[in-house]
């Protein structure tokens, strides 16, 4: 072994060391207090602080809830702003216990990168976005277009595919800064704009002059679902955190909401009386109070409710539900029985 | 013929050349002024409100300002707190116009400077004086960018010193490691020094240990800094005639006497263009430190951007940005500029 391969080898042991050494997250958030949650910089509706700097957002809520579920209180978080090349070592090295960042679950981030992803908390897609005016309905009838694009991410990869794979041309406008683009877009300079669909509905409700005069096409062409994810090796912190999300999604099926789950407590049915602790059990198997889910549902709310506030209604980005929805209501929420 | 007409007619209309050059820059004025007045003041929304009032001004968006420039300056430091950075920044910027003045070029100008950083601190990291703790991850804004800047360039000047002396060393060992360490900093852009101190550095160090983030940045930005430094102060150095240190040696001064005493002075002096060049570019550079997660005074205002109902009117943001920089940094090199010709007094 020469000594190339020795340093390599040194500098391989030293990066898989941190996982390998883990266990111990759980133990370790309980004995400090709060949650260490690693977010967006600033994502309007996912994670970005307001005028006031408090944190807020869809990912946000998601480490509230499991602040929520562990200590009885979600405002024991505390939040590390990461870009998005640092956010991977930022979980590896264990400087964050929880990584709520809209990152998308991949294979390879699966695996090779010693993640364990719990459950989506939103399904995104790249889509396109084009002048109402233009008549066009399907992404299928773009060949020949000019689109609007960020480089350097897989938004330029995945628009390459999809038009190589329906055997379709079109001409790319790549434009680096995000604000340029939109003005660029909306100014006529391209026939469609793409980008993950969440982000198109952000773009459209805050820098149209009518946002009427433009609609999101159906298709999506890319599949970005968005899940938190911690570091591997303390499976019993993926399943608190995992468990925390499933009771949002819970709470939303059986209709509790942060106003109704005290009267819920007095509720015959036996799965909330099993999700709210008044029957015990679920506490003891994760290893927190049994009030857990009460504490989510009462302080952070339903995910019908978190979406509404962040991402939906209730918002600036006035996302519909889509995939997002209930799977009782044709979307891709679903919980696993909390029994 | 009146004295304007008259100098009209020399320095306008001298030439054919001249009188199309005069023609073309009034037609530009005028194609660009009107509107950038109209935009900027005269549509312009100005006071408190929400997106909805400058949408139905059309003109620039200064309500955006007014709105979001708490978020801008402090970041996500708690609000009800932020009169602290407000205090730290004006003890800074006060001490920094106190510092410019060569009259207070006394010892007790560096126990000022300590307490400064002491009550800077203590300001934004609170825990004593009944003031709630805040952690570096909140920081951010405009102390964060002086805080950096301020601290890489003070840490960063003597260090340069040092080495730039240890690159003219004739020690080999010495010299060895100074022109490596040079080479080598200046080998890689500043955004990859940041980049190994925030995401790799961690990655050796045992599970759980962090190492604050501002100060990293700051590590960073020091050792960065200080690499480009030692270059300018070496051009000092070898512009001193050799009979200058042969005077030195004459006088049977010590190295680091004949040093203090008459080379660096001297070469200082002639390399203070260089050196504020390079206090300039690091002031601007502190905008890097975004990479690792701070939000310095650009990153700040960038998130009081995300709104989407705001970030239209990222322009005027960015504007304010650009102020506050410009603000900053044309001190800097004016304040340089008046120096020179003060220290160079003796020379005329």
């Amino acid at each position: 072994m020469g000594r190339l391969h020795m340093l390599a080898a040194a500098v391989a042991g030293a990066l898989l060391a941190g996982p390998a050494l883990a266990g111990a997250t759980f133990d370790a958030v309980k004995a400090k207090g709060f949650i260490q949650c690693g977010v967006n910089l600033g994502l309007y509706g996912f994670s970005a602080p307001d005028d006031k700097g408090n944190w807020s957002g869809l990912d946000v809520d998601v480490c509230r809830a499991v602040a929520a579920a562990v200590f009885g209180d979600a405002s024991k978080v505390k939040f590390t702003p990461l870009s998005a090349q640092q956010r991977l070592p930022a979980l590896q090295s264990g400087e964050v216990d929880l990584l709520a960042r809209n990152t998308t679950w991949t294979l390879t981030r699966d695996t090779a990168n010693g993640l364990d992803f719990t459950t989506p908390d939103y399904y995104d897609g790249q889509g396109f976005m084009v002048a109402k005016k233009l008549g066009v309905r399907s992404a299928k009838d773009l060949n020949g277009a000019t689109v609007c694009v960020l480089p350097g991410t897989t938004t330029e990869q995945n628009l390459a595919d999809y038009f190589r794979a329906n055997k379709m041309s079109f001409k790319p406008v790549v434009i680096e800064k995000n604000e340029e683009l939109n003005s660029a877009f909306f100014s006529g300079r391209c026939d469609a704009l793409s980008s993950d669909a969440s982000q198109l509905a952000g773009i459209r409700a805050g820098q149209a002059a009518n946002p009427d005069d433009w609609m999101i096409l159906p298709e999506l062409i890319s599949k970005e679902p968005l899940s938190p994810a911690v570091r591997q090796g303390d499976p019993q912190w993926t399943d608190v955190v995992r468990w925390s999300q499933y009771a949002m999604v819970y709470a939303e099926e059986k209709g509790l909401t942060s106003a109704s789950v005290d009267a819920a407590l007095k509720s015959p049915d036996p799965d909330v009386q099993r999700l709210l602790g008044v029957t015990a059990g679920n506490g003891k198997a994760l290893g927190v109070d049994e009030k857990w889910a009460y504490a989510i549902i009462k302080q952070v709310g339903s995910y019908g409710e978190s979406f509404e506030r962040n991402v939906g209604k209730g918002s600036r980005l006035k996302l519909e539900r889509g995939l997002n929805a209930l799977y009782t209501h044709g979307g891709l929420m679903y919980a696993m029985p909390p029994r | 013929m009146s004295r304007p007409l008259s100098w009209a007619k020399a320095n306008l209309f001298g030439s054919p050349a001249s009188s199309l050059l005069t023609v073309l820059t009034l037609a530009l004025l005028w194609q660009v002024v009107p509107p950038l007045v109209d935009w900027a003041l005269i549509g312009a929304s100005w006071g408190a409100g929400d997106p909805e009032r400058c949408r139905a001004a059309g003109g620039a968006c200064w309500t955006l300002l007014t709105e979001r420039h708490r978020l801008m300056l402090f970041g996500v430091y708690p609000y009800d707190q932020h009169w602290r950075p407000a205090l730290a920044v004006a003890l800074f910027i006060a001490l920094l116009a106190i510092s410019a003045n060569r009259r207070c070029w006394k010892p007790w100008l560096g126990g000022a400077w300590a307490l400064a950083v002491m009550i800077f601190a203590a300001l934004m990291w609170g825990g004593v004086l009944g003031l709630a703790p805040v952690e570096t991850s909140q920081w951010g804004g405009l102390p964060l960018t002086l805080v950096i800047a301020v601290l890489a360039i003070a840490v960063a000047f003597p260090f340069s010193i040092l080495l730039a002396l240890g690159r003219r060393s004739g020690l080999p060992a010495i010299r060895a490691v100074s022109v490596g360490y040079i080479e080598l900093v200046r080998g890689v852009p500043l955004v990859s020094v940041l980049f190994m101190a925030s995401v790799m550095f961690p990655l050796f160090l045992p599970e759980g240990m962090t190492i604050d983030k501002v100060l990293r940045a700051l590590v960073g930005m020091t050792l960065f800094t200080a690499a480009y430094l030692a270059e300018a102060v070496r051009g000092g150095l070898q512009a001193i005639p050799r009979g200058q240190f042969e005077a030195a040696d004459a006088l049977g001064l010590g190295y680091w006497r004949s040093m203090r005493l008459i080379i660096l002075p001297q070469a200082l002096r002639l390399v203070i263009p260089p050196i504020v060049n390079q206090f300039i570019t690091c002031f601007k550079d502190t905008s890097l430190v975004t990479i690792v997660g701070l939000y310095d005074l650009l990153a700040a205002s960038k998130a009081a951007l995300n709104d989407p109902a705001w970030r239209p009117y990222f322009v005027e943001g960015y504007l304010a940005a650009a102020l506050v920089y410009f603000c900053f940094c044309f001190f800097m090199s004016r304040y340089s500029q008046w120096l020179e010709r003060d220290l160079r007094q003796g020379n005329r």
